[in-house]
């Protein structure tokens, strides 16, 4: 637990959060990991954690019938993963697979949840650094969207 | 290359005063011998003739070809052509045409290519041969100050800049030029705001000033080169006394105080850079048609572009320079299509580029208030009233 | 001006629509020297002239190499030539990239679709030099894995001292394992060191405006940011008036610019 007390406040999306907020976090921490080719959540699963990568790719997806998933965004290590959990109904939208061996650090939604619930200035700080990360990939995804690159 | 010009807005042109020493009188009518010695000489003399209703440039052999007794009233999408009461050669301002139909011409060949087995060969590099310059080098008879102001910087664009168009340096080398200072102005005149006249400076080799005074219908003269002073002494001529001088000089002042339109040059590059949101911009967007006929007549648009050509055979190729606006649609196409769609766009690149980019490309605004746009717009639009509006009001940089 | 002739020596294939061609002079030796960052007027006979940046190497003299997109009419005829058929070049015109002032320190290629064909020169520059300059790092997106160029010259690239060569792709299938996602999202893996690095991007305009933002929030003077433009090009030789862009003429002072002189203009609409 003291590991992962040290990793969650050092990392740089809980830059600034009070000590005692990072206790509160590191209470809903857990060590995980997920063999090449696992799936970390499918589309359509109760969404009720996020991931703090540590090592190895994670790719989101978004699977067609009679087509392979079009992988439409990775990420890697030091990155967050999934923000379903925040919002209700608390249901993954994508699917999000391991591409090689990956270790991360499992937060428990549902226990944040009920604290942010209760904590409201705790509440408001996540909710600041997840909107952050919300419009990067909002902005990302915009980008790959208009397809810059096509020859129109 | 930002440069620092600014021209103020100036009612009379700045000159240094001319010596009747520097001078000689003509009559009138030695006009004609003026052009006889200079067709001797193996000119292709091209001077004013009136055809089609308007005073445009063609090549003469005599007096009589001139618009002799004519004038022009022109406004905004209006010109018609008046008889005078007196019989001036050139008491007109300008017409549709400039002189740059005979130094950039509409349209030329550039070269000539036939397939070989698996490439080719160019056959014919016309912008080196004579193909596409004239067969006997050009006088231009009755170049206004404007004019003349404008072919000036044609020659910094055209050949004074890190490249030289071979076929304009081929014409313009070895062009005689007789320029006429203005005695009058039309009401689309606005030279003395843009510093280009009614008084000719520099670059003629000779000037011209009709006097019809009390001393007779005649000619002051001034040779501004060798080649100019040799020509006039083939000519009858007489010693210039103070009194002619003065007479001439009385007459372009008042050409450039009967102006009433003009430009005010100060700080209008940064003004217009700094107003691209501007909304007068939608205004003069709802009258303009985009017909290109500014691009047209203004003397100083060098826009141009280039066509490839072949025979139904397919053996024989050649590319041909036309000119071009950047008010067509596929001005400014790159695959995906073109930059500037709107013709709001299209006004805003010309008037831009016209007033404030070129000063910083070529040292000097690119327009010499000779007023043809105003004139020959059907709709009228007035430039000089677009660069005013554009002035009021905080700056529109970009909403 | 007139084009001389050239001829096709090698035509390759890099995705289904994009072609490198390498010309040599029909006759002679001409030197066919350039910098990197300018462009050839290449000539189709009959059809037309089109500006295509040249993207070999420059120390290799006596050829030209162009990576060709046929997006339509013109560029399709171009590649859709063969070995042996001649092809009209004039030039090399155009302001290069700042090869001089990179000198010492650390170069960042940032490239986007063709983009990285006008930035291959500058890469070969760096490695055939490469102690006249510090670390090398070269993001380069594209629209989908096949559409990449150069795929195996860049494991090749990546393998250099120094170096780091980095690719994503805007969506991936199964069967690629590289990143996925614009280009921009590259950099939180890109090791730089911003105030000794000089900048130099190329490819769409809108890719080049979101990469500029990236890098000035890494640190990057506008000064040391390089962009290469493109517009319509008749002449080349600064007459025909199509290329301007504001008061620049691209075909002279460009293509490629210091972001400082661009940065008034990128966001004008239909400018």
């Amino acid at each position: 637990m003291e590991t992962l007390e040290r990793i969650i406040s050092e990392h740089p999306f809980f830059a600034d959060l009070d000590r005692a907020f990072t206790a509160l976090m590191v209470g809903c921490a857990s060590n995980v990991r997920f063999k090449k080719g696992d799936y970390i959540f499918r589309e359509g699963d109760p969404a009720d954690t996020f991931y703090l990568i540590r090592e190895g790719q994670v790719s989101v997806e978004v699977f067609a019938p009679q087509h392979e998933p079009i992988i439409v965004a990775t990420l890697e290590e030091g990155e967050i993963l999934g923000w379903s959990w925040l919002l209700a109904p608390y249901q993954w939208k994508h699917q999000a697979r391991a591409r090689d061996n990956v270790r991360a650090i499992a937060l428990d939604g549902k226990c944040l949840r009920n604290k942010c619930d209760q904590n409201h200035d705790l509440g408001y700080e996540i909710l600041k650094r997840f909107a952050r990360i919300i419009e990067q990939r909002l902005e990302s995804t915009r980008l790959q969207l208009i397809d810059v690159y096509a020859a129109r | 290359m930002v440069a620092e010009t600014v021209m103020a807005a100036r009612a009379t042109p700045r000159k240094a005063a001319v010596s009747p020493v520097d001078c000689v009188v003509l009559a009138a009518n030695e006009l004609q011998t003026l052009i006889a010695v200079l067709l001797r000489q193996q000119y292709e003399v091209v001077g004013p003739t009136i055809r089609d209703g308007a005073i445009v440039y063609s090549s003469i052999e005599s007096a009589h070809n001139l618009p002799q007794g004519w004038t022009d009233e022109q406004s905004p999408a209006s010109y018609r052509l008046k008889a005078r009461p007196d019989d001036a050669y050139f008491g007109y301002a300008v017409g549709p045409q400039s002189w740059k139909r005979y130094l950039h011409p509409a349209e030329v060949r550039l070269w000539s290519a036939e397939r070989t087995v698996s490439s080719f060969r160019i056959l014919n590099n016309d912008s080196l041969n004579s193909a596409s310059t004239c067969n006997r080098p050009l006088a231009f008879l009755g170049v206004k100050a404007c004019e003349l102001a404008a072919i000036r910087i044609q020659d910094r664009v055209l050949m004074e800049d890190r490249y030289e168009d071979p076929i304009y340096q081929a014409r313009r080398s070895g062009t005689f030029l007789v320029a006429v200072q203005c005695t009058q102005s039309a009401s689309t005149c606005f030279c003395a705001s843009m510093s280009t006249g009614p008084g000719v400076s520099d670059g003629a080799d000779i000037v011209l000033t009709e006097l019809n005074g009390r001393c007779g219908h005649r000619f002051l003269a001034r040779a501004r080169s060798d080649h100019g002073a040799k020509l006039l002494y083939e000519l009858r001529t007489t010693p210039a006394t103070q009194s002619d001088v003065d007479e001439a000089e009385a007459l372009v002042q008042s050409a450039a105080e009967a102006q009433t339109r003009s430009i005010n040059m100060t700080g209008l590059r940064d003004l217009l850079y700094q107003n691209f949101e501007h909304p007068r911009w939608e205004v003069v967007t709802a009258r303009c048609l985009t017909c290109v006929n500014c691009t047209m007549v203004c003397p100083t648009c060098f826009c141009t572009t280039v066509e490839d050509v072949s025979d139904v055979s397919g053996v024989h190729a050649e590319r041909w320079r036309k000119w071009d606006s950047c008010f067509t649609q596929t001005f400014s196409y790159i695959h995906g299509g073109s930059i500037r769609t709107s013709s709001k766009a299209r006004y805003r690149q010309w008037l831009t580029h016209k007033l404030a980019a070129w000063q910083d490309q070529f040292g000097s605004p690119g327009c010499v208030g000779c007023g043809r746009c105003i004139t020959w717009c059907p709709a009228g639009i007035d430039i000089t009233e677009e660069a005013a509006a554009l002035r009021e009001g905080e700056n529109h940089g970009n909403t | 001006m007139v084009p001389q002739a050239y001829v096709i020596r090698n035509v390759a294939k890099e995705t289904p629509d994009t072609f490198t061609l390498k010309l040599t002079p029909e006759s002679g030796s001409d030197g066919s020297t350039f910098q990197p960052g300018q462009f050839s007027m290449l000539w189709v006979f009959g059809v037309g002239e089109l500006p295509i940046s040249i993207s070999g190497d420059p120390s290799e003299k006596g050829q030209l190499v162009y990576t060709v997109r046929s997006v339509g009419q013109a560029t399709n005829a171009l590649v859709t030539h063969a070995v042996g058929d001649g092809v009209g070049v004039r030039g090399p015109f155009g302001t290069g990239w700042p090869i001089e002032a990179a000198r010492g320190r650390d170069v960042i290629i940032v490239a986007g679709g063709i983009g990285l064909a006008p930035l291959r020169p500058v890469i070969y520059e760096v490695l055939n030099h490469r102690r006249d300059y510090g670390r090398l790092v070269v993001l380069y997106g594209a629209r989908s894995p096949r559409d990449l160029l150069y795929r195996k010259e860049m494991t090749a690239w990546s393998r250099q001292r120094e170096t780091q060569v980095l690719v994503t792709v805007d969506y991936g299938g199964m069967s690629w394992h590289g990143h996925v996602g614009v280009v921009t999202t590259l950099f939180k893996y890109a090791r730089l060191k911003p105030t000794r690095s000089v900048a130099m991007v190329c490819g769409p305009e809108i890719m080049m405006r979101f990469v500029t933002r990236e890098l000035e929030s890494h640190g990057l003077s506008r000064n040391d940011i390089y962009l290469s433009m493109e517009r319509n090009m008749k002449c080349a030789v600064g007459f025909c008036g199509h290329c301007q862009y504001g008061p620049h003429f691209i075909c002279k002072e460009g293509p490629v610019f210091p972001y400082e002189r661009l940065k008034p203009l990128l966001d004008k609409y239909e400018l």
